[in-house]
């Protein structure tokens, strides 16, 4: 089976001799659901501009479902559905006509592009707004619109950058289901993310990218299992005057009935728990100080210590 | 892209292009209208009256066929400069670049778009000057073949200027500067025999006398230069502006980074 992205040896230096990409290799299997992740002008989004045809790349190679770009752009196109960060649609024409207009495009004839603009719309909720102007959709809407835009030619892999910034709770729940529910109906998707409890929660493999370079590429749990310390909120019952001991924990008072506690990978809880309650100490509620994938992707940018701005 | 394929992706281009100048009708084609009615109330009839004939026809008869030119000229050059470098300012180029579509067919969905408009509005002028004139036509196919090639012409030059523009102030400076003096002095008002020799001369490197000329032909039987050598020179420029065009679009230049 060949994958569904393949990148060799990418680089890109932009004309003002930014380097962009330093050479990546990336593999994506068909099928998986890949986080691409990385601080603001890491690279991400050049990349995902030279595999869709925004950008020209400086070397290197792409394959996309086996097709090289070099020699079946076309061909690789046609298996690739792009939502982009930024809303790139005209705000001047209807929703139906952008979505069946984009069908067009790529060469699917007027009534089976007619029928998947009603199939889109319909899944992405928007059936109803079929015949606003684009500009007149909320925010959300929009970014739906650009996700039936993007799925109307009914491509294998699907690209989307930062597809639920500024989108509100429920509506980020709602598409991460619907984005859940294309891949297990086979399509292949990269996600870039900002949000990383949304990486975590949706992706089975996580490439971080820094500086221009890939520096992890690995299946989330396998990543998550790097993580040595996680540390813990704890609300406790009772007010405490001092934070209390626990052999083999660190622990710290936040406030009269909130503590904070390191907690050592494959050291448990249990120990933990015992030592407060021979105290006297009940713990009503716990939470992770921070997301688990945010502490470690932190650290991991913080030891690589190369992003840059891109121009 | 199969053959097919193409096709309807070029339909496509083209199908949103006329829906684009035809939802906006009243700044599309409404303008070119009241002007060239302005021209054929002020310059045909009230002036023209005193003018007198000129090669042989009354004054109205001899400007119509250059007025028409006129406002194909402009129409097809401003949709497409407009309506391309909209797409750059909105990012919705982006659709196209992402698309399968070989480059040419992008660049023919335009061009007939810009042809479309500019024909739509040199028949709406047409329907107008019967109001003013009867109008005979010397030869159909002059006329047509002359009027189409022109509206090319410049829906190539309005695709051009669109992809190096980076601001609004970019799509007009060329109308504005270029091409409406050229225009005027494309011998839409006067024979170019009324003018001193060398005058004559410096017409003669406008292009768009050549076009001006080869019309009025079409509709009058009468023309300063061969209609052979307008023909030529109009497909020889389109067939350059084309390919410089495919070559910008291939390069990316103005459209990708």
């Amino acid at each position: 089976m060949s994958s569904a992205l393949s990148i060799r040896n990418l680089r890109k230096v932009y004309s003002g001799g930014f380097e962009a990409l330093k050479g990546i290799d990336l593999e994506v299997e068909q099928g998986q659901f890949l986080a691409l992740l990385g601080p603001n002008g890491a690279g991400k989004s050049t990349t995902i501009g030279i595999i869709s045809g925004l950008v020209n790349k400086s070397s290197g190679s792409i394959a996309v479902f086996g097709r090289d770009i070099d020699r079946d752009f076309s061909g690789a196109k046609r298996e690739i559905g792009v939502v982009p960060q930024e809303f790139n649609f005209n705000q001047f024409e209807r929703v139906a006509d952008i979505v069946a207009t984009q069908a067009g495009m790529y060469g699917l004839p007027r009534k089976l592009a007619t029928q998947r603009t009603e199939t889109y719309l319909h899944r992405l909720g928007l059936w109803d707004k079929r015949n606003e102007r684009s500009r007149f959709l909320s925010g959300g809407m929009k970014r739906r619109l650009m996700i039936a835009r993007a799925l109307v030619h009914e491509p294998r892999l699907l690209i989307l950058d930062e597809p639920t910034a500024g989108v509100d709770i429920e509506l980020r729940r709602s598409m991460w289901s619907f984005l859940r529910q294309l891949n297990a109906e086979g399509t292949t998707i990269i996600l870039t993310t900002h949000y990383l409890e949304e990486a975590e929660s949706l992706c089975r493999q996580i490439a971080i990218i820094d500086g221009g370079e890939i520096v992890v590429n690995t299946e989330t749990k396998t990543l998550l299992q790097r993580m040595n310390t996680e540390t813990f909120i704890l609300d406790i019952d009772e007010p405490c005057e001092a934070a209390p001991a626990a052999d083999g924990y660190a622990v710290r008072k936040i406030d009269s009935t909130t503590l904070e506690v390191d907690v050592v990978k494959d050291q448990g809880l249990n120990q933990l728990f015992s030592q407060l309650m021979t105290q006297g100490i009940q713990v009503i509620s716990m939470r992770n100080k921070a997301n688990r994938l945010e502490e470690l992707f932190v650290s991991l940018i913080e030891g690589n210590g190369a992003t840059t701005a891109e121009p | 892209m199969k053959a097919f394929e193409q096709w309807v992706a070029f339909q496509t281009i083209f199908q949103r292009e006329v829906r684009r100048y035809t939802r906006i009708w009243l700044q599309t084609l409404v303008p070119p209208m009241i002007t060239t009615g302005l021209y054929f109330v002020i310059f045909g009839n009230l002036i023209g009256q005193r003018i007198g004939p000129m090669d042989g026809f009354a004054y109205m008869e001899f400007i119509v066929p250059g007025l028409i030119m006129m406002a194909v000229i402009t129409n097809s050059y401003s949709n497409v400069v407009s309506s391309f470098y909209n797409t750059k300012f909105q990012r919705c180029i982006e659709e196209m670049l992402v698309s399968p579509m070989p480059n040419y067919v992008i660049l023919l969905g335009y061009v007939l778009g810009g042809v479309s408009r500019g024909l739509a509005v040199g028949a709406l002028v047409t329907g107008l000057a019967i109001l003013f004139m009867d109008l005979h036509i010397h030869n159909l196919w002059i006329t047509g073949l002359v009027i189409s090639m022109t509206a090319v012409l410049f829906s190539l030059g309005g695709f051009v200027n669109a992809v190096f523009a980076n601001s609004f102030d970019d799509i007009s400076i060329i109308p504005t500067f270029v091409l409406t003096p050229l225009t005027y002095l494309g011998g839409v008002f006067y024979s170019i025999q009324m003018l001193p020799d060398a005058w004559q001369w410096v017409s003669k490197a406008n292009p768009i006398l050549y076009m001006v000329n080869a019309f009025r032909y079409g509709f009058l039987g009468t023309s300063d230069i061969p209609v052979g050598a307008s023909l030529v020179l109009i497909a020889v420029f389109s067939a350059g502006l084309f390919a410089y065009c495919m070559y910008l679009l291939n390069r990316g230049v103005g459209i990708r980074t």
